[in-house]
């Protein structure tokens, strides 16, 4: 093996960046047999662990299944979506502008860059809205024109008052029963959406879409989210952001492995506790991503593969044979010139 | 000069190679162009039948294993858009044919990282190759993204719990208000439409790169002075002209 042709840009041999020219034999290599047995074998190993595992299918939640299941902690979070202090009511960008639970970086807060596209009014959205949709609920939309005409502070002392009551509340004979108390017209809203979701009413309402067909899913998604059952579903299947999260899937499938870094960074102390965490993750992830991509221009990280010296073991054949060769340098040459394509191409 | 074989009523391809080489038509874009090809990347080399000694070892397997398994996917994933997003829900056929594509995607995923790491030990950018191992790395970061829109395009639980947790990290870059995970028709386009065209442009990229720069050789030996005869090292792009 060598590389003494000169060439018109010669240049200092740089063992991480430059590669010598094969001077050696070559060996028949026949590449679309390789290529059909490689296919046959992936075939009959995909077919074979989709007889075997499967794939999972768990059914999805929603507003009607979780209000069914737990309607207190239905109320509570239909509550807090009511005054605007759920998850996705003080989230801010892309949703609205009541906070940044995405997360920044010192002064840079990219999340705030393009402002709300997917705007989320939870009160009008989630609960005051799709009540004003219910035919014949007099008593309902009653409740509602109260509630929508009180001040905001007559609106937040009463909702205020009924998340502290909801906590102890019941769900009997189909009833939600709360605790007495100053709630206003907020007991009987919570009352009705929860009936509404109970119902199934809900979730069509949800939908983001004004057309009959619909796709955006986001309104209904992110209201499940807000309440605890959803999050108690994915404890119980492992993949709270503390059990390495999204990158599991329900059951005992591998899931997304190669997310293992990604996910990774949420289990570090420091930055999973920290209420930047999100944006902290990503930065690290596009700086290490770019760190990869642009590997062969780095000194020092373009080292490593010849540091470790594993690349002996992928060609240890061929060391071999140039070991046997230094130590029987009169003998037949195992590294040979052969046929018409060893001819170097200068650079 | 005769264009059509009155024998078989097709091209005589004798006749189609003259008229191809015309000096006359040689500024013409499209002379221009299949000169340059066939320069750049001749039949020996678009597939060779032989390669140099060294490739020798199972590492070098994944790398069309990932190929293959690719097609594996791409065959499946065609499967569920013939029947549509809720066969599969609703079918026992459709559920296999799933499982099909979920596995595949795995020994995809397998394959590509095993090639991934083998690459990365092997120092596979030297010698003009760092192209090849950009298209690399883009097309893995690709195949997450189309990985991850797949899991996003399920209409399940693990859709709904991998979009609702995946959101915060998408907004804290602001690409959430263009690119929104919980909108399940846009992320089956990206899954189904987007994705696989851009996977599969930069991964036959890769593949033509691969083939253009050869498999990349080893570093030289201990003692052994990769300038070989002269002893004055020297760098060089491609090894060999197949």
């Amino acid at each position: 093996m060598s590389a003494d042709v000169p060439t018109r840009t010669a240049r200092r041999f740089k063992v991480d960046r430059d590669a010598v020219a094969w001077k050696g034999r070559y060996e028949p290599y026949d590449l679309a047999k390789e290529f059909l047995i490689a296919f046959v074998v992936v075939c009959i190993l995909v077919g074979g662990l989709a007889v075997i595992f499967g794939s999972p299918d768990d059914t999805p939640v929603t507003l009607k299944s979780w209000s069914t299941a737990d309607a207190v902690g239905f109320a509570s979070t239909t509550a807090t979506e009511l005054d605007g202090t759920s998850g996705t009511g003080t989230y801010g960008p892309p949703y609205n502008l009541n906070g940044t639970t995405a997360g920044k970086l010192g002064p840079i807060n990219p999340a705030t860059w393009l402002g709300v596209h997917h705007p989320i009014d939870t009160a009008n959205d989630y609960v005051l809205g799709p009540l004003s949709t219910l035919p014949n609920q007099p008593a309902v939309q009653a409740a509602v024109g109260e509630y929508k005409s009180a001040t905001a502070d007559q609106q937040a002392t009463w909702t205020t008052a009924y998340e502290k009551a909801v906590a102890d509340a019941k769900f009997t004979n189909g009833k939600l029963i709360v605790p007495a108390g100053d709630y206003g017209p907020v007991a009987a809203i919570v009352a009705a959406e929860t009936a509404m979701a109970r119902s199934g009413a809900l979730d069509g309402a949800l939908l983001s879409s004004r057309q009959f067909y619909g796709t955006d899913y986001t309104k209904p998604l992110l209201f499940i989210a807000d309440g605890d059952y959803f999050a108690s579903l994915g404890a119980a299947q492992h993949l709270s952001g503390d059990q390495w999260g999204m990158m599991n899937e329900t059951g005992s499938y591998p899931g997304q492995a190669w997310l293992w870094l990604y996910t990774l960074w949420y289990q570090v102390g420091p930055i999973g506790s920290s209420d930047n965490a999100d944006i902290m993750v990503f930065s690290i992830m596009i700086i290490l991503t770019a760190l990869l991509a642009l590997l062969p221009f780095i000194p020092g990280l373009r080292s490593i593969p010849r540091w470790t010296r594993l690349y002996r073991l992928i060609w240890r054949q061929h060391y071999r044979e140039v070991e046997q060769e230094a130590g029987n340098p009169s003998g037949s040459p195992p590294l040979r010139t052969t046929g018409d394509a060893t001819v170097p191409v200068p650079a | 000069m005769t264009i059509v074989d009155p024998k078989t009523e097709r091209p005589d391809q004798a006749d189609l190679d003259k008229a191809a080489d015309r000096p006359e038509d040689a500024d013409q874009w499209t002379a221009k162009i299949r000169t340059a090809a066939v320069d750049a990347l001749p039949p020996q080399k678009l597939l060779p039948d032989r390669q140099p000694a060294y490739v020798a070892s199972w590492i070098y397997v994944f790398g069309v294993a990932t190929v293959a398994a690719l097609i594996v996917v791409i065959g499946t994933g065609l499967v569920l858009a013939v029947f549509g997003p809720n066969w599969w829900h609703v079918s026992p056929t459709g559920l296999f044919v799933n499982s099909l594509h979920l596995w595949s995607v795995e020994v995809f995923m397998f394959s590509m990282v095993i090639h991934l790491w083998g690459k990365f030990f092997m120092a596979a950018w030297r010698g003009k190759r760092k192209a090849t191992w950009i298209t690399g790395v883009v097309s893995f970061l690709v195949t997450v993204g189309a990985a991850f829109t797949g899991y996003l395009s399920q209409q399940n639980f693990d859709s709904q719990w991998i979009s609702t947790q995946a959101k915060d990290g998408i907004n804290s870059t602001g690409a959430g208000a263009i690119f929104n995970v919980t909108n399940f028709g846009q992320m089956i386009m990206w899954h189904i439409v987007l994705l696989p065209l851009c996977i599969v442009v930069i991964v036959g990229i890769h593949v033509l790169m691969v083939r253009l720069r050869g498999v990349v050789t080893p570093f030289p030996a201990k003692g052994e002075s990769p300038g070989g005869d002269s002893g004055t090292p020297v760098a060089t792009g491609a090894e060999v002209r197949a």
